[in-house]
């Protein structure tokens, strides 16, 4: 039984991380809703639980809050413990461990995604029910729904780091611009050995598609250029 | 009834609930829990934080207090706006006042917003949304000014201006077409206030006046009754009765206390007994 309790805060979502050769990129909109009142229109979904690893939330704010905060001291005492930086495998089975066990009680979709010394980069989608996927690219939240078609079409193996924050952002525009629950800005986070680089794309910034322009006014009209003077 | 036990089990006791459910079947109404309507909100300016909220407190359509106060104290800097129901609101800040004087002496550093938030957070969550607060927390630390929101689930957000309460659209409304960065303390009071008014104007469960409070570096001014929009006007006439508008026809006057024995306790009376 997932679904969110009434006026309990919603994370409607689209979130996503994709692999690349050096590195993770990940992506979420910033909107976060009580039901249909935006309660954060700049949510950082983005959430830090190591050095080298992030994970995107989806789902209730306050459960994946929660869990994240104590995957978040797990993997401190694991690096005090073991003197040595986590394996983003095993960030994902201790998200995946506290999904499953308390999983009638959760309403958390997670994508875990990052870096580590031995495997390099990697991303694990661990939607619903607590189970654990790794994939080269995962969507999620609300809004993946709309975009499935878009990044099944679009996505390549061997981009390189600019290619891959495109297809982020271009996925992530498109769930934002089909989704109620989406909505607002563009957070990214590109995770590679050197250090995590943050960007953001302002909400009127967003990629467009297709606008529908063409609907109201007729055949697009080519713009009329003022003749150059003629000086005799 | 429960059981009288010598270990008090942790958690809610729900023994009343089949007591409460019985009386329903009979007809009888289950009384509305005192609930602050409410408009909170909070604010960041140059110098740190304004919080402000209006002072309607609501037992379902009946105004319980004109005059409440939803400022609770946290610590000398840390301050917490409450909406929701206001007996959860009032005991959990009171509660996470007490624990912060506590860590604050165990640490021996001043108390800082995020602990604050992290305390109320973790202790909403374990009650699963079950104790219904619903907070803006604001204040100024070693690490400077901060503005949280925390609602009734557990959820936190960190904004730079923040509403909360059944009023919270309309005093959004304001934020939102009136905010900017780095306003100066006067510019920001003024906006704080304007977006309580609107709560308390425009949404029925919150009302009365407005209260605000200064949190800078320096120092935390509470601002009682800072605005009062809505009082009441001088009644036009007096209603009062002059002496003598009732007559009556005896009078019987009785002592009440009909014998009186005082022993002193103790064998030497005041003096203490070294004996």
């Amino acid at each position: 039984m997932n679904r969110l309790k009434s006026g309990e805060v919603n994370l409607g979502t689209s979130i996503m991380a994709v692999q690349f050769d050096k590195g993770v990129v990940i992506g979420a909109d910033s909107r976060t809703t009580t039901g249909s009142y935006i309660a954060n229109r700049v949510t950082d979904k983005l959430t830090h639980v190591h050095d080298r690893i992030y994970c995107c939330r989806s789902g209730s704010a306050a459960d994946t809050q929660a869990v994240a905060d104590i995957v978040h001291n797990y993997l401190q005492l694991y690096t005090q413990i073991h003197g040595a930086h986590p394996p983003v495998s095993s960030a994902a089975g201790m998200f995946q461990d506290i999904c499953y066990d308390n999983k009638d009680a959760l309403s958390a979709g997670i994508i875990v995604a990052g870096w580590d010394k031995e495997v390099g980069p990697s991303v694990y989608n661990i939607p619903l029910g607590g189970g654990l996927f790794r994939q080269p690219w995962a969507i999620g939240g609300s809004g993946s729904t709309y975009v499935y078609g878009y990044c099944d079409a679009t996505y390549q193996d061997g981009w390189g780091r600019d290619e891959t924050v495109e297809f982020v952002k271009n996925t992530l525009s498109l769930a934002m611009a089909r989704d109620g629950s989406s909505g607002g800005v563009i957070r990214m986070c590109v995770i590679t050995e050197d250090g995590v680089e943050r960007l953001f794309v302002p909400g009127d910034k967003l990629p467009k598609f297709w606008e529908g322009r063409e609907v109201l006014s007729g055949p697009v009209k080519k713009s009329v250029e003022p003749a150059a003077m003629a000086i005799e | 009834m429960s059981q009288q036990s010598a270990f008090s089990s942790p958690g809610f006791d729900f023994s009343n609930s089949v007591r409460n459910n019985f009386l329903q079947e009979k007809g009888m109404p289950l009384p509305k829990a005192t609930s602050t309507g409410t408009t909170i909100v909070g604010c960041l300016f140059k110098d740190g934080i304004i919080l402000g909220a209006d002072t309607r407190a609501t037992e379902g359509e009946i105004i319980a207090d004109k005059n409440c106060e939803k400022i609770h104290y946290i610590t000398e800097s840390i301050r917490c706006c409450g909406a929701g129901t206001a007996a959860d609101t009032e005991f959990t800040t009171a509660s996470i006042s007490s624990n912060m004087e506590l860590h604050a002496l165990s640490t021996g550093r001043k108390p800082r917003v995020v602990t604050v938030m992290t305390m109320l957070k973790q202790y909403l969550f374990q009650y699963q949304g079950h104790v219904g607060a619903a907070l803006v927390l604001g204040g100024v630390d070693s690490t400077g000014p901060h503005l949280f929101t925390i609602h009734p689930h557990g959820s936190t957000d960190k904004l730079p201006y923040v509403t909360m309460g059944s009023g919270s659209l309309a005093a959004m409304a304001v934020f939102e077409s009136s905010w900017k960065p780095n306003m100066e303390r006067n510019e920001a009071l003024a906006l704080v206030s304007a977006a309580v008014s609107a709560g308390i104007f425009n949404d029925l469960g919150s009302g009365s006046n407005v209260d605000a409070c200064i949190i800078t570096a320096t120092q935390t001014e509470m601002l009682r009754n800072f605005v009062k929009p809505n009082e009441r006007v001088e009644k036009e006439r007096h209603y009062t009765f002059r002496r003598g508008t009732t007559a009556w026809k005896s009078e019987n006057i009785r002592d009440l206390i009909v014998n009186e024995d005082i022993t002193l306790v103790g064998a030497t009376g005041d003096a203490m007994d070294i004996s």
